[in-house]
C-alpha cells in the first residue's frame, strides 16, 4: 500500500514538474518587468550633435503635447528601418522628436541624418550609454511616447518601429489631443 | 645598470601602486554589478557581460558611486528604471512569496522526517 503511494506521488511530481517545463516552453524567454517608473528624468543633460551644446531633456519637451524620444545610432540597422516612420510622423503630424545618438561616431551620425533626412528637432549625444541608461533604455533602437505635460512616457517601444506601432502611435496621439 | 634597475624598480611600483588605486574604485561597481542581471543577456550579470548594454551600465554605476550614492541607492535608482528584476535579489510580494517559503517547507519537512526517525528509533 506504502509502496503504491509512493509511486503514484512520484509520478504525480513528475507530471507537474513536466508541465510546468512544457508551459515555460511556450513563454517567450525575454522577460520585461511592467512595473517600471514612467516619469521621465527631465534634469537629465546632453551634449547637442551639431553645437554641442548642453540642454537638458526638461527644456526640449516644454511645448507641444507630445513628444517622441528615439534612441539610434548610425550603425544600427533596424535604425535605418524605423526612420522612414520617424520622417513621417515629423511631416503629417509635426510631433517633436528628440533624437539620442547612441555610442556613435559624430560624423557618422551627421553622414546617416544627411543621407536618410532628419525627422528630429533635437539630437543629443550619449557616446557612452550612460543617459540612455537613465532613460530605462536597453538597447537601440528604442522609442518612447511621451506626453509632455505631466512628462510621463505614455508607451515605450523597445526595437524599430514598425506598421502596426505607426499606426499606433498615431492612434494614441489622435485620442489624447481630443 | 643600477640606475636602470632603480628606475625600473620605481617604476614598477608606482605601476602597482596605480593599478592598486584603481582597483579599489571599481570594487564598489564590480560588487553592484554583480548584483545586477542584464537585460540584453539574460542569464549573465552585468558584471559579466560584455554587451553594450552591461559596458554603459558599469560606466554609469561609477558616475553614481563619484557622485556620492550608496549602493541602495543605486539599485533604487536602476530598480525605478528597469523594475524589480534587473537586481537579482527579489522582494518579498505575492509573486515571489512561493519563492522564499518554499525552501523553509522543505527544512521543517526534512527536520521532521529526522527527528521522527530520531524518536522512533
Amino acid at each position: 500500500m506504502i509502496k503504491n503511494i509512493k509511486f503514484i506521488i512520484i509520478i504525480l511530481f513528475s507530471l507537474f514538474i513536466f508541465f510546468i517545463f512544457l508551459k515555460g516552453l511556450e513563454k517567450p524567454n525575454n522577460y520585461l518587468p511592467e512595473k517600471t517608473s514612467n516619469k521621465i528624468e527631465t534634469n537629465l543633460s546632453a551634449n547637442k550633435l551639431y553645437d554641442q551644446i548642453e540642454v537638458s531633456l526638461g527644456e526640449l519637451i516644454n511645448n507641444n503635447n507630445f513628444s517622441i524620444i528615439n534612441i539610434w545610432a548610425s550603425w544600427c540597422l533596424p535604425c535605418k528601418d524605423e526612420h522612414v516612420y520617424l520622417l513621417n510622423l515629423k511631416r503629417t503630424n509635426n510631433i517633436n522628436i528628440i533624437g539620442i545618438n547612441y555610442k556613435d561616431k559624430k560624423s557618422n551620425a551627421i553622414k546617416f541624418l544627411k543621407d536618410l533626412g532628419n525627422p528630429y528637432s533635437e539630437v543629443l549625444i550619449d557616446p557612452d550609454g550612460t543617459k540612455s541608461i537613465e532613460l530605462g533604455a536597453i538597447g537601440v533602437p528604442e522609442t518612447y511616447l511621451v506626453n509632455n505635460k505631466n512628462k510621463e512616457i505614455i508607451k515605450k517601444y523597445i526595437g524599430p518601429l514598425d506598421d502596426v506601432k505607426f499606426k499606433e502611435i498615431l492612434k494614441i496621439i489622435k485620442n489624447e489631443k481630443n | 645598470m643600477k640606475k636602470t634597475k632603480f628606475i625600473l624598480y620605481i617604476f614598477s611600483f608606482t605601476l602597482l601602486f596605480l593599478n592598486n588605486l584603481k582597483a579599489e574604485n571599481s570594487d564598489q561597481v564590480d560588487k553592484i554589478s554583480k548584483n545586477l542581471r542584464c537585460l540584453i543577456c539574460q542569464g549573465q550579470s552585468v558584471y559579466d557581460s560584455q554587451s553594450d548594454f552591461a559596458l554603459s551600465m558599469k560606466i554609469l554605476i561609477q558616475k553614481k558611486i563619484n557622485e556620492g550614492k550608496n549602493e541602495n541607492e543605486i539599485y533604487d535608482f536602476l530598480k525605478n528604471k528597469y523594475g524589480e528584476w534587473i537586481v537579482y535579489d527579489p522582494e518579498i510580494n505575492k509573486k515571489t512569496l512561493i519563492l522564499w517559503i518554499f525552501p523553509l517547507i522543505l527544512f521543517i519537512f526534512g527536520g521532521l522526517l529526522v527527528i521522527r526517525k530520531v524518536f522512533i528509533n
